[in-house]
């Protein structure tokens, strides 16, 4: 499955298309050719007039951190007194734009640092961009965390509201996938005992389970997915794929490449921030082997 | 905001993320979001609630002994100080006045280390950050209630009036919940940008419970009181807030329309102050953590 622009095979950066202005023609392109299309199949739609489910544009990301090496009252007055102040800015991400079509599932990969986790933070709307710009068209679901909101004191139960609530469902969405979260999860009377109780890795099938038992839109994964023993992996895996084949399009965050080639059909490549390669998963994978074989030095964006 | 029909598929809102450090979102689906997200809020407060005292020995009990030791320690503290002041009508008067004023000092507390406490939250999660004020603010709602009746019950003992009058007070403790809600929404924004806010709350908080009518009344002050109570009732929100409400639920005594007007106009402007504030800021939290 190839979308619109890895169809040529040179690597490319998707440039920013102002096809869609970016105010409200928007909705009315996708009603048209609305009902026909069959809900799982996740073949690219080839519009040109479909705008893209997620287009970012020339988006980067700086922190600033104020942290200091020696901490002390001393540095402190001296600085102030040089008019100084001790900001350290970290360029997350520089120059980043891409485009993505609908029925896309997007592999990010890159080393440590690169970036990945800030990308997908700025997609899922938590941390604005510095400079550029980020259109999402959809209801964002992000499995970037496992657990997030969970109370350790509080039973697995009420931990499920709690989590489910977290990831924006409504009370009665909640208390309708109680049971089945309950089930998937596989622990039994544990449920009813407060989350201190439990094992990391039954802690880890419970917020597994809340976070895979929602509606995705556009669905964000990051490296979340290593919940369990190895019987849960493939039932976490088998719903994995139940997740995608209801999603609009797809992120995922992964060290391994192997599960990039397999769930995705699109893939880049992020390294120190900046965008280096978006292809197929497999040219991604290769060139990045390749990277980390050869070594920073001799490898620069020239060489692709 | 239809989340779960097939139609929305179709028909995707878009949104758009530019930079931002200050200015403020659109009020419109800031506000739809936020709504539509208060559930969790009120799950998150409520769990905090009780999850509190799971391990203890009182459990839930707590609710209600907290305060209670509290008023007996201030009750001593008085009656020390001033030795012809005790009896039950002082300590009556002390915790009509102290119960609620945990609410403001509570709601402040939890209000300010609620956005940098929510750290894996706050990262993890698009949602309005206004949430985990209103959360902090529910709690300390919650933890109030359960005095109510135990300042009713020792107001059994005394020789004040009860009256339908004591009703409007619930009017005063909206009023009183609100003013916090504002406070602690701005508390919270000072303490991303400066981590010590909540290190210098209590005191702040302590130096205001002595200014507000809680511990003495206006009567204690002999003939300086009128001018004093002026003053206080311009420059101290929480003297018209739990003045107003001691006057109803402890005396009976409908307050003089000056009292209202303050305390209304005090929960006005911090509420809308308190809200602007924190959602000029509130794109820039995440960055801050």
């Amino acid at each position: 499955m190839i979308s619109l622009s890895a169809s040529e095979t040179e690597p490319t950066e998707v440039p920013v298309t102002d096809v869609a202005p970016v105010t409200d023609s928007a909705p009315e392109a996708p009603v048209a050719e609305a009902p026909a299309e069959p809900d799982a199949a996740r073949t690219p739609t080839v519009d040109p007039d479909t705008p893209p489910v997620v287009s970012v544009q020339d988006l980067a990301i700086t922190y600033r951190t104020t942290f200091e090496k020696v901490p002390t009252i001393k540095s402190a007055i001296v600085r102030f007194g040089r008019g100084e102040r001790a900001v350290r800015e970290v360029h997350a991400l520089q120059g980043i734009s891409f485009d993505v079509a609908e029925g896309t599932s997007l592999g990010i990969i890159g080393a440590n640092g690169a970036g990945k986790s800030t990308l997908m933070r700025a997609l899922a709307g938590v941390l604005p961009p510095t400079s550029g710009r980020i259109e999402v068209r959809g209801e964002i679901s992000s499995l970037l965390s496992l657990g997030v909101g969970f109370n350790g004191a509080l039973s697995g139960r009420e931990n499920v509201m709690l989590g489910g609530l977290a990831q924006g469902l409504t009370r009665a969405q909640v208390a309708e996938r109680a049971d089945e979260i309950a089930e998937f999860a596989e622990l039994g009377d544990f449920m009813d005992l407060p989350l201190r109780t439990y094992s990391a890795g039954m802690a880890g099938r419970l917020a597994f389970a809340v976070s895979v038992h929602m509606e995705p839109d556009i669905l964000l994964i990051d490296e979340a997915l290593s919940a369990g023993d190895a019987k849960f992996k493939n039932k976490a895996a088998a719903k994995m794929d139940e997740l995608m084949s209801s999603a609009r399009a797809m992120f995922i965050v992964s060290h391994s490449l192997a599960s990039i080639r397999e769930l995705c059909n699109e893939a880049i490549w992020i390294h120190e921030g900046r965008l280096m390669l978006r292809g197929t998963p497999q040219e991604c994978g290769d060139a990045y082997m390749r990277f980390l074989e050869v070594g920073e030095t001799a490898f620069t964006l020239e060489d692709l | 905001m239809p989340t779960q029909d097939v139609a929305r598929r179709r028909d995707p809102e878009l949104r758009v993320y530019e930079p931002h450090r200050a200015g403020l979102p659109k009020f419109g689906p800031y506000f739809r979001d936020l709504r539509h997200r208060l559930p969790f809020a009120a799950e998150f407060s409520r769990s905090g609630i009780r999850a509190a005292h799971t391990q203890t020995v009182f459990g839930q009990l707590w609710l209600v002994l907290n305060p209670l030791l509290m008023a007996l320690v201030y009750y001593l503290l008085v009656s020390i100080i001033n030795p012809s002041g005790g009896g039950i009508e002082r300590l009556a008067h002390i915790v009509c006045g102290l119960f609620v004023f945990q609410l403001v000092s509570g709601g402040l507390q939890q209000g300010s280390t609620s956005v940098t406490g929510g750290g894996r939250l706050i990262m993890n999660m698009a949602f309005p950050r206004l949430l985990m004020p209103l959360a902090a603010i529910r709690t300390a709602f919650f933890r109030f209630l359960p005095t109510v009746p135990v300042f009713l019950v020792i107001k059994l003992f005394t020789d004040e009036p009860w009256g339908l009058e004591m009703l409007l007070g619930a009017v005063f403790v909206l009023l009183i919940t609100v003013f916090s809600y504002g406070l602690a929404a701005i508390m919270a924004t000072l303490q991303v940008y400066f981590r010590d806010t909540s290190s210098f709350l209590p005191f702040f908080t302590r130096i205001w419970l002595y200014l507000s009518p809680v511990l003495w009344t206006i009567d204690d002050l002999g003939g300086h009181g009128q001018r004093f109570a002026h003053l206080m009732l311009v420059g101290n929100p929480l003297f018209s807030l739990i003045g107003g409400w001691t006057e109803l639920a402890l005396l009976s005594e409908v307050p003089e329309p000056k009292v209202w007007l303050a305390a209304t106009a005090w929960t006005v402007v911090a509420a809308v102050a308190g809200s602007l504030v924190f959602m000029s800021r509130e794109r820039d939290f995440a960055v801050r953590l």
